[in-house]
């Protein structure tokens, strides 16, 4: 009995001391702003971002805090006023993994938060901003849920709506009569989202007919065949892609072994195929995709080259979009005259109010502004791939 | 007071393991709340306290059917599921009816397991007459079921009531529930359940802890408890003395999927977003590695499993990238460490007092 | 036309089904453990055959026998480490065991080669036309159907005729009176395991031609529809779960085509729930009577 008893108690001593010490756990590299300068003047914010490090998920999350970091980077080795001490945590793109990331991340006094990066793990730590008042930025998590509601929550990409009605407005315009297939992932609400939009706004404007709409799932996403017949056999000249990169890859192979060429259209999620390794760009050839970025834009070249060189894969929107998130951060901050010591509901409100009266530009965009309900003006463009390049089509 | 001790000591065994476990869980919980409220807990902590409730309900109740009854089952998240969804719709429909949280909150569990608990009934008959490996890899497909089942729905609540929809074919949006204009859409398919109000506390948490307890406690030291052990230990001797196997293993199996039902809807309400796929196969897996290295039909052991291998990959978010690797080493050498009979020697020869302790358990 | 196309296409995804459940078979048959760790072996196939075609430059063929070393002397080294400590523990021990192995194949493979999807090359390129271009098959289907057949065959001829085939189907039956027969019951079972694993190389860089694309996740989702396979044509039997991966492909295939793509995998469940209800022990495995 007493052997028990002592297990229990060894049991709760070390269920606590270990829930002490993982919270702990950052605390090591506190004052990075003691070395390198002395200036009084320069104020040092504590930042953080989180998305999927590990799993199916990871690539995109990989892309957001790399970006993130590459931004806070080259804002400390420049003379900038403000500069950033950051953490990365991984959140394995699931709510409560989430959560978790970004209470480890207030432990450590995270000031303004620049994440997370995919959509049901951001309106959960949307709702934990809303009630700690921690200014957040999302850069890629695009569904309107996550800003609804929520006057501290801002986002970098498009919204999900936006992007659908963006992209059947673009096909009435210039498609008029097509028939169209739309393959999407139906457990993505960035995927579904879209697709919901798209289809609406395409019965509204009847300028083109949706003749097939095939699904997939994450544990279906290696195997379009059946998708890719349904679509051929229906007489769709026009594949509509509201998805991600990487299984748009796959059914571009796919298709192309089948022998079916229609022209595919894509929307920001595909960016990035081009520099997929070992992606094979000639069977990318045609595709028409709506994006406000380009990794092979000249202008963005000196970003593209620095995350190169600093991570070795080329960056895709996500990293665009989460290196524009720090910028626009540092913008706010230093528009609003926020300082160090203040504290993230300080902070918090000083930057509500300095967003909606922001001008940006950056890689993703030209004069982004933003509205009070978080989601963000700007124009995509539209591009189509010729000879391995986009082309602004 | 030496008087009470005697009867304390009378008592049997496993009854005072039992109150031992109890005790052990209020002691845990006075302890944390005390701490939560003179702010010695880190967030990082206090965020991690209701999930650990949940995780600890989930891996007492799987014991009960893979540790007391015997039978693999790798579909649990499943009830988790049923449950965690049928919580918030509850919740979030009932918002207008019992503004107060906690009763809201009462009866979304009561809700979740109910559904649960119907959803293991309707599973269980059928599939409690197969056996060991046959029965595990059923329970996984009922599992990954459910998950596309509730990828398929779409729920919205207005002043009419509930409105439901199934969308296999994947074309249906919440426009199409038809809510008036001061309707909410609750569950939107494949987006999950969002702007669901978090109204789970840890205090409810404590007290799932508890009646989960309670619950499987009672039913094991029962006539019915016997009854489920003989069948796990022989079947066909439990058969040949008159047992109803298929009500037994039932029973189990339905307390075991309310359970989980109950702390599904209490994991469902802590967030404000909830997708089906959190419900995987994986989640499954997480809550019988609780079990095993608890270990089968052990309650407390699996409670401090529980609690340990969640706060484990929150405790190496200091390793970084490394973090998950060195979760799976740990994972590993845990496991051969409790089971290699030579390490096992090992540790018994320093301790000799653990090894007699432990041959009198056995 | 149309049903046709859908079911080469269940066939030939059936068939890297069938290559990796009769690993899963072979090993549950003679080891009694559900090795979970084996679809991230597949995965680890991938990589190997990817990293010496795309990175050495090695021709097809080469990079596909380096894919089928490094999975067999891995899943080798895997069972002496983490698999034979544990050889009279409880079989749920062993099941977890291979779960933490699972995890680190998966987690080690992301801090190798980064978390990135890569284009994975087809072993062999192009399609040949039927019916006047009506309908298109792939050669990479065409392989897998063809390699999946040779290697059932192979597989049964080794295990009914040759001496080690005789050893491991008398470890499968009992092992202490194989033990007891003079046949040395861990070299028996470290030969499963390498071909086991072996097979596991061949289907991954099958799987990788028929998807394209190789993450680190890639294994997971295959791993656990072979394990249905295995269990669904009878597991422990080689020609089960031959057929039960064409099957179950077939019925994937079937079930996006004309039921409902977001419910594919539910129906292929639910066929399995069916079948196992009616024959408890799977479509070719034989049911034990129990003795009293």
């Amino acid at each position: 009995m007493k052997k028990k008893f002592m297990c229990m108690l060894m049991a709760a001593a070390m269920t606590l001391s270990m829930a002490a010490c993982g919270s702990k756990s950052d605390d090591t590299n506190t004052d990075a702003n003691t070395d390198g300068t002395d200036s009084a003047e320069v104020q040092t914010f504590k930042l953080g971002s989180s998305g999927p490090l590990t799993g199916d998920a990871a690539i995109y999350g990989m892309a957001v805090v790399q970006g993130a970091e590459l931004a806070v980077n080259e804002i400390n080795a420049s003379d900038s006023k403000i500069k950033f001490e950051f953490q990365k945590q991984d959140d394995e793109a699931d709510g409560e993994k989430a959560v978790n990331a970004y209470n480890t991340m207030m432990d450590w006094g995270m000031q303004v938060l620049v994440g997370p990066t995919t959509t049901g793990a951001s309106i959960a730590v949307a709702d934990a901003c809303y009630n700690d008042r921690t200014f957040m930025l999302t850069p890629s998590a695009s569904s309107t849920d996550v800003t609804a509601g929520k006057d501290n929550v801002f986002q970098v990409c498009f919204t999900d709506p936006n992007q659908g009605v963006g992209a059947a407005d673009y096909m009435a315009e210039n498609y008029a009569g097509a028939k169209v297939a739309v393959i999407y992932r139906n457990d993505d609400a960035y995927s579904q989202g879209i697709r919901d939009t798209f289809v609406k706004e395409a019965t509204d404007k009847g300028a083109f007919e949706v003749v097939y709409e095939g699904t997939f799932t994450n544990d279906t996403a290696s195997d379009f065949s059946v998708q890719l017949a349904g679509a051929q056999n229906a007489g769709a000249d026009l594949v509509f892609l509201p998805i991600y990169y990487q299984p748009a890859s796959i059914i571009f192979s796919q298709a192309k072994a089948m022998g079916y060429a229609p022209t595919f259209f894509g929307v920001d999620g595909m960016d990035g195929i081009l520099t997929m390794p070992g992606f094979d760009a000639s069977l990318a050839e045609g595709l028409m995709l709506m994006t406000p970025f380009s990794a092979t834009d000249e202008a963005n070249q000196a970003f593209v080259d620095a995350y190169t060189a600093a991570y070795g894969t080329e960056p895709n929107q996500f990293a665009a979009d989460a290196y524009d998130g720090v910028y626009i951060v540092k913008a706010a901050l230093e528009a609003a005259g926020c300082t160090a010591d203040m504290s993230n509901e300080e902070i918090c409100d000083a930057l509500v109010s300095a967003m909606t009266s922001l001008k940006f530009t950056g890689l993703t965009g030209t004069d982004m502004t933003w509205n009070a309900e978080g989601q963000v003006s700007k124009a995509p463009t539209a591009y189509v791939v010729k000879d391995g390049q986009y082309v602004k089509g | 007071m030496t008087q009470k001790m005697n009867k304390f000591n009378s008592l049997k065994k496993t009854t005072k393991v039992d109150f031992a476990t109890y005790l052990g869980v209020i002691v845990v919980f006075i302890i944390t709340t005390i701490l939560q409220n003179n702010g010695s807990l880190k967030r990082s902590a206090i965020g991690l306290l209701v999930p650990i409730c949940c995780y600890m309900s989930m891996a007492v109740s799987l014991n009960l059917t893979v540790g007391i009854l015997g039978e693999l089952s790798l579909g649990h998240a499943g009830f988790m599921s049923v449950g965690a969804f049928s919580g918030i719709v509850a919740s979030q429909s009932l918002m207008g009816a019992i503004p107060n949280a906690p009763v809201r909150l009462a009866i979304s569990m009561v809700v979740g397991a109910i559904f649960a608990a119907i959803v293991g009934l309707l599973i269980g008959t059928p599939v409690l007459r197969l056996q060991g490996d046959y029965l595990a890899i059923v329970t996984l497909a009922f599992g990954e079921i459910i998950k596309e089942l509730i990828n398929c729905l779409i729920i919205g609540y207005d002043e009419n009531g509930l409105h439901f929809i199934f969308n296999p074919a994947g074309n249906k949006t919440v426009d199409d529930l038809g809510l008036s204009a001061s309707g909410t859409a609750i569950i939107k398919g494949a987006q999950g359940a969002t702007g669901t109000a978090t109204i789970a506390t840890f205090t409810a948490g404590f007290i799932l802890v508890m009646i989960t307890l309670i619950v499987v406690l009672n039913l094991t030291r029962s006539r019915a408890g016997r009854a489920i052990m003989a069948i796990r230990d022989n079947r066909i001797a439990a058969q040949a003395i008159g047992l109803n196997l298929t009500k037994y293993k039932l029973m189990a199996f339905v307390t075991s999927a309310a359970l989980a039902g109950a702390a599904g809807a209490l994991y469902g309400l802590n967030y404000s977003s909830l997708q089906a796929t959190k419900f995987n196969f994986n989640l499954s897996i997480l809550i019988l590695v609780f079990v095993v290295l608890g270990g089968l039909g052990n309650i407390w052991g699996s409670l401090i499993a529980a609690a340990a291998l969640t706060i484990l990959p929150e405790a190496l978010r200091q390793f970084a990238d490394f973090r998950m690797l060195i979760y799976a080493i740990v994972l590993i050498f845990v496991m051969l460490a409790t089971n290699n009979p030579q390490v096992k020697a090992f540790f018994q020869k320093l301790l000799p007092h653990h090894r007699a302790s432990a041959e009198k358990e056995d | 036309m149309e049903f046709l196309s859908y079911l080469i296409s269940g066939i030939s995804l059936g068939s890297v089904y069938a290559i990796i459940a009769l690993g899963y078979t072979m090993v549950y048959g003679i080891a009694k453990m559900l090795n979970f760790a084996h679809g991230d072996i597949i995965m680890i196939g991938g990589y190997v055959s990817f990293c010496a075609m795309f990175y050495l430059g090695l021709p097809n063929i080469v990079a596909v026998l380096l894919a089928v070393i490094v999975c067999t002397v891995l899943g080798v080294v895997i069972e002496r480490l983490a698999y034979k400590p544990l050889r009279s523990a409880p079989s749920l021990a062993v099941l977890i065991t291979a779960i933490g192995v699972s995890y680190f194949l998966q987690n080690s493979a992301l801090l190798i080669w980064k978390a990135a999807a890569r284009v994975y090359p087809p072993v062999v390129e192009g399609s040949m036309q039927l019916f006047g271009g009506k309908l298109t098959v792939s050669y990479v289907s065409l392989l897998t159907i063809a390699a999946c057949v040779v290697i059932m065959i192979g597989l049964t001829t080794f295990v009914n005729k040759s001496k080690m085939g005789k050893a491991m189907r008398a470890c499968s039956e009992d092992k202490a009176a194989a033990q007891l027969m003079g046949i040395n019951v861990n070299a028996t079972i470290s030969a499963t395991f390498a071909i086991g694993s072996a097979l596991a190389a061949i289907a991954g860089v099958l799987l990788c031609s028929f998807n394209t694309s190789l993450m680190p996740t890639t294994g997971s989702m295959p791993g656990i529809k072979a394990f249905t396979a295995a269990v669904f044509g009878g597991i422990g039997s080689i020609p089960g779960a031959f057929l039960g991966g064409l099957l179950l492909g077939i019925i994937e295939a079937m079930a996006k085509a004309y039921i409902s793509t977001n419910l594919a995998n539910s129906i292929v469940f639910a066929v399995l729930i069916v079948v196992l209800l009616v024959k408890p022990a799977g479509l070719l495995g034989k049911s034990v009577t129990e003795k009293v």
